[in-house]
């Protein structure tokens, strides 16, 4: 391996690139993109209550007005209380105003409680809204069983306290950043070399280069360094973005960085490997399309892996993309370094295997 | 002079198509050797395996000494090479170009004054995707040249150049001559390989059908020469029974066919003997291109029949 070579050959792949004004975009600015996309999304459901707009056809007696101030102070649902609908069903004007939750307080509510009979109220959801759906359910289930237990005169025996994993309180933006660092550790380097491998077959860029003394190696290896920058220069604009623009509880520590060395090591020598052993520039595409997409969805980049069903779960830890993501949340959120050196011994062996394997497996020239 | 290629038996094989048939040839060293063909011929296929990038089914090729395929890293710092249909990075000048090759091969070029020898200097600072298909092949040679080689494989390096840029290319060939390196060169235009080339090999099918200096082939391969006249039908009637020479014609042009130089003074007394209104008279030679044309197109004939009447 000489290092003047790779230097060289760094250098022109570094200004070909910034000189290419899509693969710029796709490497710096779509993961910002998405990153203010997801951080929007999900910071407005997660912090505005759900409304529900209430029939209330006891007359606002107390007791009514009780349960319905107990569901507004449960902080998952603000009530909205409208007018009995004269000439239709409660329903079907919730549909025609596009609400998609309401509830019907039903007459008699305050005597039914003070005489211990049962009564039951009308809950309206719609299946297409099951966030909403489940917060009104689950409100009222809650406040009901409060309203049940006071009637009967009984003590809560059972209850909790909720305390999060780790030293603080974690939000979804917290989750996000690391998972999209790892999206475009994944996506960057691995469409590029899927491309690069085709098309610098197709015109005979390999064999040009290999009438030159730069090895085979020391050209992966220039990839490696450029896609080592660029990740590096990424994860910093996304963590900037993260925590100046959503609040994110994460910083740019010295131990996120050999995850930014042997993500696009591994995610590197993976796209060339795919786009190596295809034999027409359409396979390779769909070869590395069909590698990258799993991974992109399956690796906890969107959303943390322990939410996934079991198999799904099985499946993640198959995927190298996982231990990435893994490694760079157990040293931005946990600061769990054992579990993160774990992850990047898996990384790194796999790193090697697929660099030795994309070197075996392309070809400077023709049999 | 010690010979800087040496072919002996050479075949690569497709399946069962043999794209180059066992052939043999030599390049001395310090000379400036055109192989020409058809397209199909193995002139593309023969010079890759020369330049190591093609592996040969069998035979033995040495190439300064080097088998190309088993020792093509020593072998790739002591030749040049453009490829056909040259192509680069996109976002890359010529001028960062040169300065990457000369790294890569640890040399010190002066990157301008290179361009500058294949008249490119004022395109130094232009990214490779928009220079002209002739600029491209330009920078090709440049880069050909920056580990300044014992051996330069010139892959039809003049296709697609205007006129003036071909002469450009012309003139760097002859310079490398003069320096001492040896050139193997492909080409389409057989004017161009009868003014550089010092020893010609034609392919065809495979196989090598002639081998000589420019003069040799069309010596060996060529007419005799000939006289020519501008004139109507009846005058090449007149001369057939007037000289006992052979005389075709052809569109208004008359070719009588040569003993000696005497012939002249025969052919021009009996055309004035004629009456008949003539001019251009001179005498004519085939060409490289002439020769290529007829050998080629004798052999297709030749293979034709001996297909048509097995």
């Amino acid at each position: 391996m000489n290092g003047r070579r790779v230097g060289a050959d760094f250098l022109v792949f570094a200004r070909g690139y910034v000189r290419n004004p899509v693969g710029l975009f796709f490497s710096l600015v779509f993961p910002i993109i998405l990153i203010g996309l997801f951080g929007l999304i999900f910071s407005v459901t997660g912090t505005v209550a759900t409304t529900v707009y209430t029939e209330n056809l006891d007359h606002h007696s107390a007791e009514s007005v009780a349960f319905l101030s107990a569901l507004n102070q449960s902080g998952a649902v603000k009530i909205a209380v409208v007018a009995p609908v004269a000439n239709e069903s409660f329903g079907t004007w919730l549909a025609q105003q596009g609400y998609t939750v309401g509830l019907i307080v039903p007459l008699g509510f305050q005597s039914s409680f003070a005489n211990h009979t049962a009564v039951n109220l009308s809950l309206f959801t719609d299946p297409e809204d099951q966030a909403s759906s489940g917060e009104l359910i689950g409100a009222v289930s809650g406040v009901a069983s409060e309203f049940n237990l006071q009637s009967a005169g009984g003590t809560q025996i059972i209850g909790y306290t909720d305390q999060q994993l780790g030293s603080q309180v974690y939000k979804y933006i917290d989750y996000l950043v690391p998972g999209l660092i790892g999206f475009s550790i994944l996506t960057s380097p691995m469409f590029a070399m899927v491309e690069i491998s085709s098309t610098y077959r197709k015109d005979h860029l390999f064999r040009q280069l290999s009438l030159t003394p730069l090895t085979k190696g020391e050209w992966l290896f220039a990839k490696i360094l450029w896609y080592v920058v660029l990740t590096i220069i990424s994860a910093a604009i996304m963590i900037a973005v993260g925590v100046f623009a959503f609040g994110a509880h994460v910083g740019f520590s010295l131990g996120l960085l050999p995850f930014l060395v042997l993500g696009p090591f591994f995610f590197v020598s993976l796209g060339m490997l795919a786009g190596s052993v295809a034999r027409t520039p359409e396979s390779a595409a769909v070869l590395g399309n069909i590698v990258t997409f799993p991974m992109m969805f399956l690796s906890g980049t969107f959303f943390p892996v322990s939410g996934f069903p079991p198999a799904l779960q099985q499946v993640a830890h198959v995927l190298p993309l996982y231990y990435v993501i893994d490694g760079m949340n157990q040293v931005m959120l946990f600061h769990n370094n054992t579990r993160a050196i774990v992850d990047l011994g898996v990384i790194l062996v796999g790193g090697i295997v697929v660099f030795i394997g994309a070197i075996v497996a392309f070809k400077w020239r023709d049999e | 002079m010690p010979d800087a290629i040496v072919v002996r038996g050479l075949t690569k094989r497709y399946d069962q198509l043999a794209a180059v048939d066992g052939i043999d040839f030599t390049v001395p060293e310090g000379r400036v050797f055109a192989f020409l063909g058809p397209n199909g011929a193995g002139k593309t296929t023969t010079v890759e395996i020369l330049e190591g990038l093609r592996n040969r089914t069998s035979g033995d090729v040495t190439v300064l000494g080097f088998d190309p395929w088993a020792d093509g890293a020593p072998l790739h710092r002591v030749i040049g090479v453009i490829p056909q249909d040259f192509r680069f990075f996109e976002k890359i000048t010529p001028k960062e170009a040169v300065e990457y090759y000369a790294t890569l091969f640890d040399v010190k070029v002066d990157a301008m004054a290179l361009l500058e020898r294949v008249a490119l200097a004022d395109k130094a600072n232009a990214h490779f995707d928009v220079l002209s298909g002739g600029q491209k092949q330009k920078l090709g040679l440049a880069l050909a040249l920056v580990s300044s080689p014992k051996i330069c494989f010139l892959d039809e390096p003049t296709t697609g150049l205007d006129p003036q840029a071909r002469r450009g290319i012309w003139d760097v060939i002859r310079d490398l001559r003069k320096e001492g390196r040896t050139v193997f060169l492909t080409t389409h235009y057989l004017e161009e390989a009868e003014l550089l080339a010092d020893q010609v090999a034609i392919i065809h099918k495979g196989k090598i059908i002639a081998e000589g200096t420019p003069g040799e082939i069309i010596r060996d391969h060529g007419r005799p020469e000939r006289l020519a006249v501008d004139g109507p039908p009846s005058l090449g009637e007149f001369l057939k029974k007037r000289i006992d020479r052979p005389v075709t014609m052809a569109n208004g042009h008359i070719e009588i066919q040569m003993r000696d130089k005497s012939d002249a003074l025969l052919v021009l007394r009996a055309i004035e003997e004629s009456g008949i209104p003539w001019k251009g008279f001179a005498t004519v030679s085939d060409t490289l291109e002439d020769v290529f044309v007829g050998l080629v197109g004798r052999m297709d004939d030749g293979i034709m029949r001996a297909e048509a009447n097995p």
